[in-house]
């Protein structure tokens, strides 16, 4: 089953995302990269701590390769979120989608972090002056929203 | 029957613990479970639709649990 998905501690590699996905009948690699931002909700960030339920995630992430595959036509993705500590300006997410033609590698790299957010276990604690929060998403998405039911989203 | 309970994030960091068990009655269903969890944990009582899963697959709070199974329960995912 090609496709890597991987939840792991310290820095991501984007080399290693794209030579997961790469191949000689691939003529498009389309990738996204996820950072510590030094700003949220009108807050100055210090640095995140991601959490994650991680037999889940990775169960979860290589679903969301088979939708790309359905969606995308291409079965090449890769996937790797970091947890622990992420510093303000380093990777905390990398996603890659290599097909035989751009369209389909960036729809599929699209819908790869739009799923990622709204179903893979992950949490991420924002470290601010004078306190931190857990950040949560919208509690009335359906995380288990498939194929089908998100496609108008 | 006992249910070990996996707890993420908030959840865990307002229980203090990554796992809880609970007694549950034969038969009952997610939603008993996270009652359960919630009558041991009462900063949690206010949490009244938490994401649950069992055997690491996304699962609806009227599924039935049966020991042995991987439970857990999770806020809101904010991964990205």
């Amino acid at each position: 089953m090609p496709g890597l998905y991987r939840i792991q501690e310290g820095p991501l590699n984007l080399d290693e995302a794209v030579r997961a996905v790469a191949g000689p009948d691939r003529g498009a690699i389309a990738t996204f990269l996820g950072i510590g931002r030094d700003h949220n909700a009108g807050r100055r960030v210090l640095r995140l701590e991601y959490q994650a339920y991680a037999a889940m995630a990775e169960r979860v992430m290589r679903e969301i390769g088979e939708e790309i595959t359905e969606r995308c036509g291409t079965p090449h993705t890769a996937l790797l979120h970091r947890v622990g500590t992420v510093d303000i300006g380093e990777v905390s997410v990398i996603v890659a989608v290599a097909a035989a033609h751009r369209r389909q590698a960036l729809a599929g790299c699209s819908h790869a972090i739009e799923r990622l957010k709204a179903a893979v276990p992950i949490w991420k604690k924002e470290y601010f002056e004078g306190g931190a929060v857990w950040i949560e998403g919208p509690s009335g998405a359906d995380p288990a929203g498939g194929p089908t039911s998100d496609s108008t989203r | 029957m006992r249910i070990a309970v996996l707890l993420f994030a908030r959840y865990s960091e307002v229980a203090g613990v990554s796992s809880i068990e609970v007694d549950v009655p034969p038969g009952a269903t997610l939603s008993q479970v996270w009652e359960a969890v919630q009558a041991r944990v009462p900063g949690l009582r206010r949490e009244t639709a938490p994401l649950l899963a069992r055997d690491r697959a996304y699962a609806r709070s009227e599924q039935t649990v049966q020991p042995g199974d991987e439970i857990a329960a999770f806020p809101p995912v904010s991964g990205g």
